[in-house]
């Protein structure tokens, strides 16, 4: 695959990470629409990675919580009487 | 400053998050109870040097972070950065692009989303060394900012960046590797000349 290979296109994907994190300046993230606007190449690749990031928060994010853990953290809240982090 | 009576109130609603990133960090259930209990006592202990009106989750995320990095990086010595290796930019992308035919086993209409099982997206995470590890969970998953991954690091943001960047890489490459175990990608057909672990059919 030979997409992605000209000047701009590689100082675009330079910025992949920074820009789908959103850190990046308000002028260099147009600058980065601007050239999406213009190069398929370069914006399917960004799509693909804005479509991964969200997978993995998603996939990543919904263990199922022991029932008991939060009552048993609560518990420790009450059972430290003098407020010094210790049970007791 | 912060009343300890309120603590309960207003940092309990981040247990699950809490929970599902100890399970990142920890891999196993028993260890991430424990580091998210471990979390929350700390919490409530030092509650009074909370600013309010400053990100409360950022800073049980902070603890959690320390925590994890005090008490269990010790017992789990996993190969440092060195040891990622090198892998392309935009691996997994190029990959499925070159293998078209098969491409992961996805159709035009299935998301990524539909063709990554769960347990493969979690795994590719775990498989990571805590150095990449801790970023992608803190910029991936919990979506925090650079500077405050930095802050919870204690590393420059540059670091957090390259780290980041190597990281997502490496999970990606993990991605293909178990997509071509389950036999869903045509092995480098393409004669792409990819550096992955090449499958013998």
């Amino acid at each position: 695959m030979d997409a992605c290979d000209g000047p701009d296109c590689r100082e675009t994907i330079k910025e992949l990470d920074t820009f789908l994190d959103d850190e990046l300046s308000d002028g260099a993230r147009l600058a980065i629409r601007h050239h999406l606007e213009g190069c398929t190449d370069c914006l399917q690749a960004f799509d693909f990675h804005a479509e991964l990031k969200q997978v993995i928060a998603e996939k990543c994010h919904h263990d199922e919580m022991p029932a008991d853990l939060l009552s048993r953290i609560e518990r420790c809240f009450d059972l430290d009487f003098d407020g010094d982090g210790r049970i007791g | 400053m912060a009343d300890q009576a309120d603590f309960a109130a207003e940092a309990m609603q981040y247990a699950p998050q809490l929970y599902s990133a100890a399970m990142r960090m920890t891999r196993n259930r028993a260890d991430a109870e424990d580091l998210v209990q471990e979390t929350y006592l700390k919490g409530y202990r030092s509650f009074h040097t909370f600013s309010e009106g400053t990100n409360l989750r950022a800073w049980l995320f902070r603890i959690l972070t320390n925590t994890y990095i005090n008490k269990y990086r010790a017992k789990q010595r996993r190969p440092d950065e060195t040891e990622l290796g090198d892998i392309e930019d935009l691996y997994l992308y190029k990959q499925i692009s070159t293998s078209r035919d098969a491409g992961l086993g996805r159709s035009a209409e299935e998301s990524l989303m539909e063709m990554l099982p769960d347990d493969e997206v979690k795994q590719a995470l775990e498989a990571l060394p805590d150095n990449f590890r801790l970023p992608v969970i803190l910029a991936d998953v919990e979506g925090f900012a650079y500077k405050e991954i930095a802050e919870m690091l204690d590393i420059p943001i540059g670091t957090v960046m390259s780290r980041l960047h190597r990281g997502r890489k490496a999970m990606q490459k993990a991605l293909h590797d178990y997509a071509l175990a389950r036999g869903l990608v045509a092995v480098d057909v393409a004669g792409s000349g990819s550096d992955s672990p090449v499958q013998e059919n």
